[in-house]
């Protein structure tokens, strides 16, 4: 295990960083519509989302990736590798955080809701402007372990390509034949990567307005 | 384009043998975890800060990086310092071992619910540390610990899928190489998702009568 190995691993962190942080925020976007969808109090629509959401979460993530690697080709779509690898993230965590959201939506005090229609709201209006920040809010501290949770599934991606941390770390180690410092070593970058993330976010939580009183 | 499932379904005993493999190593797997996971927890709650401290480490470790690099390390690194596995002994001591960092964690906050009066009394009447936990402890935090246990339940039959990367012949593997072999390799990542969403919403189904059977005992 040479420094030049271990710098190499610590390039393919930036990719393994880069493909989560995309996901984590894309997935985050798409949760959003499914609660949309959810509480739009439309039957087919708030079917729809369950069904996703039940499908996302129901399926390993691995089986996901092979599924969308191999069915998008077949339907006339080709992507490169790094995009297959964010949209099959992004799906996986988008399911994963709509389930989140749903405890932080009903964590919405009726009173705001009632004072925003009062004050002429729509719906929509009140939807984007009120309920959704307070529930991202309420839910940041679930958005943190989800993102720690997509950092290290991010090392599924390998299998539709995408050379990450984990795929440097096979390829190194089938190279070099040192399998136990090159797998360790990939561990502790991850390990370092979400201790980071779980401080920053210990801060951030700090700085983020108060909740709103019950 | 065109699909042919008829090529996958006649591999039926195939498919069978691969999903009994996965079942074995995921209840099997879980077993384990929960029993090293209570007992991990345990030793952190009354062994000192020494014992808990040196605990605190390997279960940060093994919650803070990716459950592919940790079979990965002990798959194809163990041959190195003389522990070679065959692919399914590795899964599964690799599968209990992630496990059981996170059901420590479990117990561990099952520990911290349950109201040190409670332990003292206990302690008074003169129960010992072992009937104190089986009688007192374990009944009390019940409640608290089966909706997170459950959850990681399912989380870890989904986990079982990454051990076909270490060649453990368990239902994605086995599956997926029937796809290859009948150049039908979407159709059987379609039945093979079916059968895991199947599972799991089976596996939730019956984690919600439990919750519901066990909240009904009135345990505390």
């Amino acid at each position: 295990m040479t420094w030049y190995l271990f710098q190499l691993l610590l390039q393919a962190s930036l990719m393994t960083i880069f493909v989560s942080a995309i996901s984590i925020l894309a997935g985050l976007v798409f949760a959003v519509f499914l609660s949309a969808m959810r509480m739009s109090g439309n039957g087919w629509l708030y079917n729809g989302a369950g069904l996703f959401i039940s499908f996302f979460r129901g399926v390993p993530l691995l089986v996901q990736l092979l599924l969308i690697f191999n069915l998008l080709p077949i339907i006339g779509i080709t992507l490169p590798s790094l995009a297959t690898a964010i949209i099959g993230l992004s799906l996986c965590t988008a399911a994963y955080q709509a389930e989140n959201l749903r405890g932080g939506f009903e964590g919405v005090p009726i009173g705001l809701i009632e004072s925003a229609e009062m004050a002429g709201f729509s719906r929509v209006q009140t939807f984007i402007y009120i309920r959704t920040p307070i529930a991202l809010r309420l839910t940041f501290p679930a958005l943190v372990n989800e993102a720690i949770l997509i950092l290290k599934s991010s090392s599924l991606v390998s299998v539709v390509g995408l050379v990450e941390l984990t795929k440097m770390a096979q390829n190194l180690s089938a190279s070099t034949y040192q399998p136990l410092p090159i797998f360790a070593s990939a561990g502790l970058i991850y390990l370092v990567i979400n201790l980071t993330v779980a401080f920053a976010a210990r801060r951030a939580e700090d700085a983020l307005p108060g909740l709103p009183a019950k | 384009m065109s699909f042919d499932f008829a090529v996958i379904f006649a591999k039926g005993p195939q498919i069978l043998a691969g999903l009994g493999v996965t079942i074995l190593i995921w209840v099997v797997g879980t077993a384990l975890a929960v029993v090293l996971g209570f007992l991990v927890a345990t030793a952190r709650r009354f062994g000192g800060r020494l014992v808990n401290t040196a605990l605190m480490i390997p279960v940060e470790v093994l919650r803070g990086t990716p459950f592919l690099v940790q079979i990965f390390l002990l798959y194809f690194g163990g041959p190195y310092i003389g522990l070679r596995l065959d692919p399914i002994t590795a899964g599964l001591l690799g599968l209990s071992i992630y496990g059981a960092a996170y059901y420590s964690e479990i117990f561990r906050a099952g520990y911290l619910s349950v109201p040190p009066g409670h332990v003292e009394a206990a302690d008074c009447v003169g129960f010992s540390r072992v009937q104190t936990i089986l009688y007192i402890q374990l009944p009390e935090m019940a409640l608290l610990v089966l909706p997170p246990s459950l959850n990681m339940v399912v989380i870890l039959l989904k986990d079982t899928a990454l051990l076909s990367l270490i060649t453990v012949p368990e239902m994605t593997m086995t599956v997926s190489a029937i796809g290859s072999q009948q150049y039908a390799f979407v159709e059987s990542i379609v039945v093979l998702a079916l059968v895991y969403w199947g599972l799991v919403e089976l596996a939730n189904a019956l984690g919600r009568i439990a919750e519901r059977k066990i909240s009904k005992l009135r345990l505390t």
